[in-house]
């Protein structure tokens, strides 16, 4: 990065990164709350932390576990939750290109947020930095996160600030650019419809991954003028 | 909380991950399936936010959080900055919260 342009298309992308980043480590100070308030040791939470890099899989094991459940229960619903980023995966193979040593490091931070932050990018460079620095940044938050969690215990309670309300704000104005191509904004109808359908009737993590059949309507031939920004 | 959770959640997360991104994705897919892969962040993180504002486990609920992210979204359609959606969202989702509570 030595030219001033690439650092001025940098800039926005570390900036937006790293708000996420501060709402990553809230949740992930109150998972290693919960994590140890479940039972866990300092050493699981932070383990899992690193290892699993799945905030919603992991407050639904540790949420499993607290409940009295048995560990194959809180697997089965923690799975649920981390099937999506295989479909993420699907999606950020067009764009992480390279050895198959940096697509197995990137596969780990396969994710809501690096998958947003990426694909709401029209240009592949900035797709890929996009995808790098927020996992990098998220990886660091949520550890450093549940690390101080753990050890510290519980001081705020996240709702209070509307905490809880952080991450489907920020992933509304991330995924704003796909819903400006027709397609795009059926497709997150359709997600939304077939997800809240589901909402009452599964187990959590199934609406979510049903929804993804939404993306059947990029089958038929798209019409040119309908796929234009208006 | 065992040991065995954290290594079998934390070894099948990852396999999903690996399974998209590296063993099928490194496949050539027909174009009507690519077309279908790029609507993916259309479909499947608006269901995650639908998930994040309108229950709580498996029960439908509009409480604060919908007015929150509904002003994020006004904010997010005017192209606002990111961290200013974020911001809008937490601080009307508390506000409204702290409104409905008495406080």
């Amino acid at each position: 990065m030595t030219t001033p342009s690439a650092e001025d298309s940098l800039r926005p992308i570390v900036v937006a990164a790293l708000t996420l980043g501060v709402a990553v480590a809230v949740f992930g100070a109150t998972f290693g709350v919960g994590a140890v308030a479940a039972g866990g040791s300092v050493a699981q939470a932070c383990v899992m932390s690193v290892l699993t890099l799945t905030g919603a899989s992991q407050f639904s094991a540790v949420s499993v576990v607290a409940a009295g459940g048995s560990t194959t229960a809180a697997l089965g619903g923690a799975m649920l939750l981390a099937a999506r980023n295989g479909v993420y995966g699907l999606a950020m193979s067009r764009i992480i290109t390279g050895s198959l040593l940096t697509r197995l490091v990137a596969a780990h931070l396969t994710l809501d947020e690096t998958t947003a932050m990426a694909t709401k990018h029209p240009d592949r460079r900035q797709q890929r930095a996009a995808f790098w620095i927020t996992g990098a940044t998220v990886f660091g938050f949520w550890n450093v996160g549940t690390l101080a969690g753990a050890l510290v215990g519980s001081a705020i309670d996240p709702a209070d600030f509307g905490l809880d309300a952080a991450f489907p704000a920020g992933f509304v104005a991330m995924v704003a650019p796909h819903l400006r191509t027709r397609r795009g904004l059926l497709a997150a109808v359709l997600g939304a419809c077939i997800c809240v359908a589901l909402i009452p009737l599964t187990p959590v993590g199934v609406p979510i991954l049903c929804a993804a059949a939404a993306v059947l309507v990029g089958l038929p031939l798209p019409c040119p003028a309908a796929e234009t920004d208006p | 909380m065992t040991w065995t959770l954290v290594l079998l959640l934390s070894a099948g997360a990852y396999a999903c991950k690996v399974l998209g991104l590296v063993v099928v994705g490194s496949r050539r897919l027909p174009p009507p399936l690519e077309r279908c892969l790029l609507l993916v962040p259309a479909a499947v993180i608006t269901a995650l936010i639908v998930k994040d504002t309108l229950s709580t486990g498996q029960e439908l609920v509009v409480d604060a959080r919908a007015a929150g992210v509904g002003a994020a979204a006004i904010a997010a359609w005017r192209r606002a900055p990111l961290i200013m959606v974020i911001v809008l969202g937490a601080a009307v989702t508390a506000l409204v919260r702290r409104v409905a509570a008495g406080g």
